[in-house]
């Protein structure tokens, strides 16, 4: 299995590749490749030219401000994220996720900025940018813009990303403190796709009561969905009640589709499970483990 | 248009003339005659064609060989140390019986030899985790992962 024949250039600036994606309509760029040569391979793409970003610094630089708010480059790996004591601790819905993400020699190469824009429904970062409310930063020729991630994801296989336009970086707000997350999913095997998964995280008022509530499904549709009557229903509430109501408000709303994996009924089913599971995390009242 | 790619494989340093569509599965095997990483799925599914780059385990099967400029990369054929003085745990999978067919061991063991780099006492369960990566379709896992956990006990033992 080879791909089709592409030309290869690796710019060192940003401006030189965004003027070679300008030159050339139909170049792909290239991060970690983990899901794009695979589709090369497969020869389900045959671009003319890859770009290569990771000679381009900025890219893979990351901030971690005194508040704690978190700015990703776009080119970070995810096995340095998942490496970093100090990202981890600020990020702990992130933290919770990578290690779903395939496997080890995946995750070293495969990168936060390639999957955001890969967006596969069934994808974990794009779901955890969007139950922490972060924004991402897009070049293009006549500058920069932000776009907020629920906002980014537009359909299946689709962002907010243009023709021309590159993803510099993410940027994930300071955690909270009295902010809690649960993150769980279902896959055939640990590191598969999941059929369905759920990133929550859970703002609780001083008295420990839900103030805010952000809960992102992913694998159920064709882009991860917040789950918003659910967490509209959670606020003011705490306990185990209030997480299975919201897994059922939450089947009730997000109408997944059948596929060779998994039928809708599995996968409604399993949006219920694992919303009342994330969240029963969050609130503290189920293990962690039983994800 | 082929490109110039200057690399250090095992300890040696080659300049290799490639085109860009060329994964640095084929380019090892092919040009440079490193037969013993193995080709799978070439989709990153089945790990048998792990090899260490910059120290880290990697499916060479979705890295371009042109990525790999000023690179270190150790296959199979570089773990050994030296001609008559295996590895700790080439030397556990031979005792434990962890191979069959052998097509998936040269993956097992960068993968193992990586993870052990990076935590010299694993658990077994941090073992199966991170050889999830890699596929074997005759047996199982049990006596890989004995293997594994013998090599690091070895290793802390100061055997080997």
């Amino acid at each position: 299995m080879r791909p089709a024949a592409f030309d290869y250039r690796a710019p060192a600036t940003l401006g030189e590749a965004l003027a070679l994606l300008a030159a050339h309509p139909g170049a792909k760029l290239l991060a970690g490749g983990q899901s794009l040569v695979p589709v090369l391979n497969l020869r389900l793409a045959a671009p003319p030219l890859l770009v290569d970003l990771r000679r381009i610094p900025e890219l893979a630089r990351s901030v971690l401000e005194h508040d704690g708010a978190l700015t990703l480059g776009a080119m970070t790996r995810h096995r340095v994220f998942e490496r970093d004591a100090r990202v981890r601790a600020a990020q702990p819905l992130a933290a919770a996720a990578v290690p779903h993400i395939a496997h080890v020699a995946i995750r070293n190469r495969g990168t936060i900025g390639g999957s955001l824009c890969h967006a596969d429904p069934a994808a974990e970062w794009p779901a955890v940018t969007l139950a922490c409310d972060a924004a991402m930063t897009i070049a293009g020729s006549a500058g920069t813009r932000t776009v907020d991630a629920a906002d980014f994801f537009t359909g299946l296989f689709e962002t907010a990303v243009g023709t021309g336009e590159i993803l510099t970086a993410v940027r994930f707000p300071a955690w909270p403190a009295r902010r809690r997350h649960g993150f769980a999913e279902v896959a055939r095997r640990h590191g598969d796709f999941a059929l369905v998964g759920v990133a929550a995280a859970v703002d609780l008022d001083e008295r420990g009561a839900v103030a805010l509530a952000r809960i992102a499904v992913f694998g159920a549709a064709d882009a991860p969905v917040l789950a918003q009557e659910a967490a509209q229903a959670l606020v003011g509430r705490r306990g185990e009640g209030a997480a299975r109501e919201a897994g059922r408000l939450a089947r009730a709303r997000i109408a997944p589709r059948s596929d060779h994996h998994a039928s809708a009924e599995y996968r409604s089913e399993l949006v219920e499970v694992l919303v009342r599971r994330a969240l029963g995390q969050a609130l503290g009242v189920a293990p962690a483990k039983a994800a | 248009m082929k490109r110039i790619v200057e690399v250090t494989i095992n300890g040696e340093r080659h300049e290799l003339a490639l085109e860009p569509y060329r994964s640095l599965l084929d380019v090892l095997r092919n040009d440079v005659g490193l037969t013993g990483t193995k080709k799978g799925c070439d989709v990153g599914d089945c790990g048998a064609c792990t090899v260490l780059l910059d120290g880290k385990p990697v499916n060479s099967c979705l890295v371009l060989g042109v990525e790999v400029g000023g690179s270190e990369i150790l296959t199979i054929e570089g773990l050994q140390r030296g001609p008559e003085r295996l590895h700790p745990l080439q030397d556990a999978f031979m005792r434990h019986g962890a191979a069959q067919c052998g097509f998936c061991t040269p993956g097992f063991l960068m993968m193992a030899s990586a993870l052990l780099d990076e935590n010299p006492a694993p658990t077994e369960e941090e073992i199966r985790f991170g050889i999830a990566g890699n596929i074997c379709r005759c047996t199982g896992y049990t006596k890989i992962v004995a293997a594994i956990q013998a090599a690091a006990r070895d290793k802390a033992e100061g055997k080997a």
